[in-house]
């Protein structure tokens, strides 16, 4: 260290202390007030969130206590929802939010890959930013507005240009005719399905543009200086090496569809009977029965089992969206091994 | 190359070399189509929307909206005053209370906690609470407050609200405080600073702009929530600014008058979605924008 000291004006020997000049300066020996405050109140803040998500679940389960005593398990396969007999059972919601979030995944992860693909490895530099605000919008749109276009706007069209035409097509297709039959209003399902999809695409785009930003430039490089084509370079070294970011990617989108409440509500038909296997058949989600039915519910068995749906609902998303979040990680934790 | 045959023959591909390249050229160009068709489908749809929303959003906005409360069914057209100014009221108050408690969150995460279990688990609830549904918040807040005050009022409201502020907030906190660099900090603690001083005039400081991003993108987020506001802050036909009454919002009014028959009802409905989409994407351009600029 010496050699690297810079020669000083002074000579080494008058630095030399000649007499005791002290003690140093006592350290502080409490730390400030408002260190200890800061802390606490930050710690306190952190474990406010923690008490919130234990608070919902425990809220949910004593809200929903009587519904469980009296129902057990079977509420999840029973599909008689009578208020006037006052018998509940959840399966006819189960099946909507399960099938319209599944129709939206089947639509999503196609296009998000698409659109992912085409932000990162196809779009000219200039146009890359604005197309991704503008697909970051699309997300950003209240779920609201998708619900009301829906239904006033998108569902005429759904059943004029497809509905229709495919009853007219399938008439006389034994199994194919089930799947299309119902009212020809265009609600239902396919169209909850559907706005489902355009509302979950730019999440799932979003996660999948960010994952394959995250490959090093020398593997696609590699893959590029051996000869391959761009679609080859995507799905034999983006999508292996990413693989988990993708599914975390798809896993988050069907968190949010199973729990989209409006956009849902405004064209599921709120049909609380499961007796059509028909894609266009008015039906019913957990989030739609909610929204219609709880502030009407008269207290008792009824809002009970509403709180119970509710809560089968959270289960569900939390076991879906930790999934996602345990992938999304575990790509993070590989990105310092392989690169 | 015609003039040196016997070398080209190496680089030439004939027969089943070149078959196999056109039909990988010609996979790669049908996959580069499709995404492109994917592009235009996603931005297909955002026009669409965006289109229809104006034209009716315009066709159903006077002046007497911004004037006028919520009118009774098949009367005069009426206006939202009521409505929007319960939003208002609901989302300030609601940003107001889930700010300090998710910036606070998102300091002990970026500068207390970073590899304790505390900061791990906060961290992966958060993220989870970030995707909850937003109907289950009202659930709860239903059994916890409403069926406790055995009235529905616009508090209970604004607390559903704020539980959706806090984890956004706590998210852009997070991540705008981890990218300070740590040299700030070290200089700071060299001079002799407490660490308080160090997160409230340095850090949070340096990083006020990425925060001052995520309170707009969760103000924006909460003005267009419907579901957490149905069984909590319900609605009200009247003029109301009292926060322990039902209180209308422009979300559940729209939701209401959209679901109706009655053509004064969707005329409004058209409005309102209108205002809320033209609020909700001028706050998320002028948070890009704030963003950009800083970094």
């Amino acid at each position: 260290m010496a050699a690297t000291l810079p020669a000083g004006p002074y000579d080494d020997k008058a630095i030399v202390r000649t007499s005791d000049q002290g003690d140093p300066p006592p350290a502080r020996l409490a730390k400030p007030f408002g260190d200890l405050a800061f802390s606490v109140l930050s710690r306190g803040a952190a474990i406010l969130t923690l008490a919130l998500m234990a608070g919902i679940m425990i809220s949910l389960v004593i809200g929903a206590w009587p519904a469980i005593s009296e129902f057990g398990v079977s509420f999840l396969w029973n599909s008689n929802w009578d208020p006037v007999q006052n018998k509940y059972g959840g399966l006819a919601m189960i099946y909507g939010t399960v099938a319209t979030s599944l129709i939206a995944l089947v639509i999503a992860v196609p296009v998000s890959f698409g659109i992912a693909l085409f932000l990162t490895e196809l779009s000219p530099g200039w146009l890359r930013r604005p197309l991704g605000i503008a697909i970051e919008l699309l997300a950003a749109v209240p779920s609201i507005v998708y619900g009301m276009w829906g239904l006033l706007v998108f569902s005429p069209v759904l059943s004029t240009y497809v509905q229709q035409p495919l009853q007219r097509l399938l008439a006389d297709v034994p199994v194919l005719r089930e799947l299309v039959s119902g009212a020809p209003v265009g609600i239902g399902l396919l169209s909850a399905g559907i706005i489902l999809a355009i509302m979950i695409i730019p999440f799932i785009a979003a996660v999948m543009r960010d994952v394959f930003e995250v490959i090093p430039p020398l593997l696609k490089e590699s893959a590029y200086g051996l000869g391959s084509t761009t679609w080859e370079v995507v799905f034999k070294v983006v999508l292996p090496y990413t693989k988990t970011g993708v599914i975390g990617g798809v896993m988050l989108g069907l968190g949010r569809a199973l729990g989209e409440t409006m956009a849902v509500t405004f064209v599921i038909g709120n049909f609380n009977q499961l007796d059509s296997p028909s894609l266009f058949a008015a039906a019913n989600s957990i989030t739609s029965a909610l929204a219609n039915e709880f502030a009407e519910a008269s207290e008792g068995l009824h809002q009970a089992s509403l709180i119970y749906l509710g809560l089968v609902l959270f289960f569900i998303t939390f076991v879906v969206l930790s999934l996602s979040k345990i992938l999304l990680l575990q790509l993070k934790k590989n990105e310092g091994l392989r690169t | 190359m015609s003039d040196s045959a016997g070398r080209s023959s190496i680089f030439t591909l004939t027969g089943s070399r070149l078959a196999k390249l056109r039909s990988r050229k010609l996979i790669n160009a049908v996959a580069l189509t499709l995404s492109l068709a994917a592009m235009a489908f996603g931005l297909f749809w955002l026009g669409w929307i965006l289109i229809e929303t104006f034209r009716l959003g315009f066709e159903g906005l006077t002046l007497a909206t911004f004037t006028q409360d919520t009118p009774p069914p098949q009367a005069e057209l009426g206006g939202l005053a009521n409505a929007i100014v319960g939003s208002l009221i609901m989302v300030v108050l609601a940003t107001c209370i889930g700010t300090p408690i998710g910036v606070l969150a998102g300091v002990y995460l970026a500068e207390y906690g970073q590899s304790t279990k505390l900061g791990a688990a906060t961290r992966f609830i958060n993220d989870i609470l970030l995707s909850a549904p937003s109907i289950v918040i009202g659930l709860f807040i239903y059994t916890v407050v409403v069926a406790q005050l055995k009235s529905y009022s616009a508090f209970a409201g604004v607390l559903a609200l704020a539980l959706i502020v806090i984890p956004v907030v706590i998210r852009t906190t997070e991540n705008m405080l981890s990218l300070i660099p740590n040299a700030l900090r070290e200089a700071a603690y060299a001079l002799g600073t407490p660490k308080w001083k160090v997160i409230s005039g340095i850090t949070l400081k340096a990083a006020r702009t990425g925060v001052m991003t995520g309170i707009l993108l969760a103000f924006a987020r909460i003005s267009g929530e419907t579901a957490p506001l149905l069984f909590t802050a319900l609605s009200n036909q009247f003029w109301t600014t009292n926060i322990s009454e039902p209180m209308a919002s422009l979300p559940v009014t729209i939701f209401k008058f959209a679901m109706s028959p009655y053509e004064n009802w969707q005329k409004l409905a058209w409005a309102g979605v209108l205002l809320i989409t033209l609020g909700v994407l001028t706050l998320n351009i002028l948070a890009r924008t704030f963003l950009r600029n800083k970094h």
